[in-house]
């Protein structure tokens, strides 16, 4: 291997990338476009739900109840004289569901007779159908309690549960979201960067070129990762900045463990683009398979949004193929947990062997050679 | 003007399929997504791993215990002795959650008091966490109306009744694969219609075309059907799987469900010759794709509620095509929607493509460099 020869491999790559800006595009506008949109835009907890009251015979304990949910700021209350215009409401999506207190709630709270609350909501969107059911069970709950007092009784069910959250003890999805945001941004960054770029040498026919040189295809790989390594670490750091400034995630793990880790990740993100490069010869192909095997899997297959230990064993079993997988639980532990060596450790070998790998396939696929 | 279009598509179909690793990569992946983002993408929760830590001997808490174990959410993995044993579990994340029973749970109980069960959680994510808390506190509520009702003591003033419409068991799994359709037919042809004009840019066969006697709308037509085709062909494939292999409900009525393609490819397409007008390679054409589809499967709703986000990120969906189809394909399947009541969603899809595809054929003559 030649320092010279790499480095003007380097500096070609380099240049490469200034003169087509989507590269560029790709490493800094795209982790804060979609950091901005995600951490802004998505949000798993739902407020201000709109929600259709029914209450059949007003009184004082229904306007007790009404009142507990029009205090909360999970609901809207939206009251309605009928059960037919409150269905219809909720066919249109102008409410998300329906509490119902028929004619004789007051009467049966009264003498004990466990009076019943109907609720109804819309199930298309289940997960949130059924954190508005959490909710209301919650308002229930202190509604209960408020009662009770109000009775001079003392409300005492027999098993209390007390919870206690840890690393997130208000629920911000927020803090979740954007450590396995970086992530996705990571493989994007690391995928879409290199995938593209030994296909290009193929389909212009440079590739040729490089082959009568002197350059050995050790060097022409070495000098294809070092710059979009750079590229993909600046994307990195400007995520990380975003995430504890703008979006006050805490980082309670240190510093070193997140540039040693976050650089393990990004080589193997990197590596990944390379081989698909290498292995689909034509830039529509790489571009295909890199949109298939980067987006998606890092999005629904890595634990970043959907629960792995949920899902059927053949599927979980497919997620350890994913290296954001390894780097989310990495990233979640380190933001909000802080250094927990007994999930940093394990996780990282993960992502070494599959580097290893990445290479290894890479070396085998990549010879000097025309077909 | 037919027999020109005719041959811009034949030559369109011969780039894309001529390869034969090009025709692998638009067919397979997809329906193997389908599949397998089908069984992944779930929002409900099973066998959370729990850890139990019970000092107490008692019936109560025995019985509380086994209502834990007999849940389908839940799955004790372990049973623990001593205090400092919850942080390493929930550390490692071995455990979700870690139940606690005092010693005096069930002496309190039969006493008529109140006996505190301590919960603890991993927060790390939040969603799962908070149906975790919800699971455990039905379990909890079930557990005291029994008890109540068992040592004959009054029950709670009130309880709730709940029902789900559509979707009585609150299976996401309905809401997840059919919107899966749009999002995985968006890719395909995005990236189809993309690549076609920017190859040509890339290979200077764009300039050859402009000095044919092909007009702008021929050139537009014969970029755009490609992508028609295959979507529609995609499409169908997927409603198939949806069907036939998720036992998803499709109870609207195929003519909606069709419009709402077609509405949406076309929308699609026009997104995609955009950024391929506008991009001189292949690459930018890529980038310039994911740039777009990126943010419109993240605010389409697919994953998360539009209704759960700001005002401002609120009217930016309104111009992303994808919003409007997984209204379309949910309504259809899950709600049975008819046509009239999805005419909302389709004509901004309609528009948007108007918009998009004569934008690019002012484009096709405008940029030439």
């Amino acid at each position: 291997m030649s320092a010279i020869r790499l480095r003007g491999l380097i500096r070609k790559e380099f240049l490469q990338v200034l003169r087509d800006p989507s590269s560029i595009a790709i490493a800094f506008l795209m982790p804060v476009l979609l950091l901005l949109l995600f951490g802004y835009g998505v949000s798993l907890d739902p407020a201000h739900v709109p929600v259709a009251f029914v209450v059949e015979q007003p009184s004082a304990a229904t306007a007790q109840f009404t009142g507990a949910f029009r205090r909360s700021q999970y609901f809207q209350v939206v009251p309605m004289a009928d059960m037919p215009q409150a269905e219809a409401a909720l066919m249109a999506h102008r409410v998300d569901g329906i509490v119902r207190l028929r004619a004789d709630f007051a009467a049966r709270l009264k003498d004990g007779g466990d009076a019943p609350i109907q609720v109804l909501v819309n199930g298309v969107d289940a997960n949130t159908a059924r954190i508005v059911q959490g909710y209301v069970t919650g308002v229930w709950g202190n509604w209960l309690e408020h009662y009770a007092q109000s009775q001079g009784q003392e409300l005492q069910p027999p098993a209390e549960l007390r919870t206690r959250v840890w690393f997130n003890s208000a629920l911000r999805s927020r803090n979740y979201i954007v450590p396995g945001l970086i992530v996705v941004i990571m493989t994007l960054t690391g995928g879409l960067l290199t995938a593209m770029v030994m296909a290009r040498e193929w389909e212009r026919g440079t590739m040729e070129a490089l082959m009568v040189t002197p350059v050995s295809m050790r060097e022409v790989l070495i000098g294809k990762l070092v710059p979009y390594f750079i590229l993909g670490m600046g994307g990195m750091v400007l995520s990380v900045v975003v995430a504890l400034w703008l979006f006050e995630v805490p980082l309670r793990g240190s510093v070193w463990v997140l540039v040693a880790t976050s650089s393990l990740f990004m080589l193997v993100a990197l590596a990944m683009g390379l081989l698909i490069s290498i292995v689909a010869r034509s830039q529509f192909v790489a571009g295909m398979i890199a949109l298939v095997v980067t987006f998606l899997p890092a999005f629904l297959l890595s634990g970043f949004i959907f629960d792995i230990g949920s899902m059927p064993t053949v599927v979980q079993w497919l997620t350890h193929i994913v290296a954001a997988r390894y780097f989310i639980a990495i990233l979640q532990s380190v933001f909000l947990a802080g250094d927990v060596w007994s999930v940093i450790l394990p996780n990282s070998l993960a992502l070494i062997i599959m580097g290893g790998l990445f290479l290894l396939l890479i070396r085998r696929s990549a010879r000097k050679r025309l077909e | 003007m037919l027999q020109r279009v005719w041959a811009l598509l034949i030559k369109e179909f011969l780039a894309v399929l001529k390869d034969k690793r090009s025709r692998v990569v638009l067919v397979v992946p997809p329906l193997i997504q389908t599949l397998v983002f089908g069984y992944a993408a779930t929002f409900d929760l099973n066998d959370l791993s729990m850890a139990l830590y019970n000092e107490d001997p008692g019936v109560a808490a025995r019985a509380l215990v086994a209502d834990f174990e007999g849940s389908p959410h839940f799955h004790v993995t372990h049973t623990i002795t001593r205090q400092e044993q919850i942080e390493t579990l929930i550390d490692s994340r071995e455990v979700l959650l870690v139940l606690h029973i005092a010693p005096d749970f069930s002496r309190e109980l039969v006493a008529g008091r109140s006996g505190p069960v301590q919960l603890i959680v991993d927060g790390r994510n939040s969603n799962t966490a908070q149906g975790a808390l919800n699971y455990a506190n039905e379990i909890v509520l079930r557990f005291n109306r029994e008890w109540n009702a068992a040592n004959g003591l009054r029950a709670l003033p009130a309880h709730i009744e709940s029902r789900a419409w559509f979707n009585p068991n609150l299976l996401s799994r309905w809401f997840i694969v059919s919107g899966l359709i749009g999002t995985l037919i968006m890719l395909v042809v995005m990236n189809v219609t993309a690549m076609s004009v920017a190859r040509e840019r890339e290979q200077g066969t764009f300039d050859q075309l402009l000095v044919t006697p092909l007009t702008p709308l021929d050139i537009l037509l014969g970029k755009s059907l490609p992508g028609l085709i295959i979507g529609v062909v995609e499409a169908t494939l997927m409603v198939l799987i949806v069907v036939y292999w998720f036992d998803v409900p499709l109870r609207g009525s195929l003519w909606t469900l069709y419009a709402g393609v077609v509405l949406f490819l076309f929308s699609a397409i026009g997104a995609g010759l955009l950024i391929s007008s506008l991009a001189t390679t292949m690459q930018q054409a890529l980038m310039g794709s994911f740039l777009f589809m990126v943010p419109s499967i993240i605010l389409s709703g697919f994953a998360t509620p539009i209704a759960n986000m700001p005002e401002p990120v609120q009217m930016l969906t309104l111009i992303d095509p994808l919003r409007y189809f997984m209204v379309v394909l949910r309504g259809v399947f899950v709600e049975g929607a008819s046509f009239s009541l999805m005419l909302p969603q389709l004509w901004p899809m309609a528009l948007l493509g108007l918009v998009s595809l004569s934008f690019s054929a002012w484009l096709f003559r405008h940029r030439l460099n």
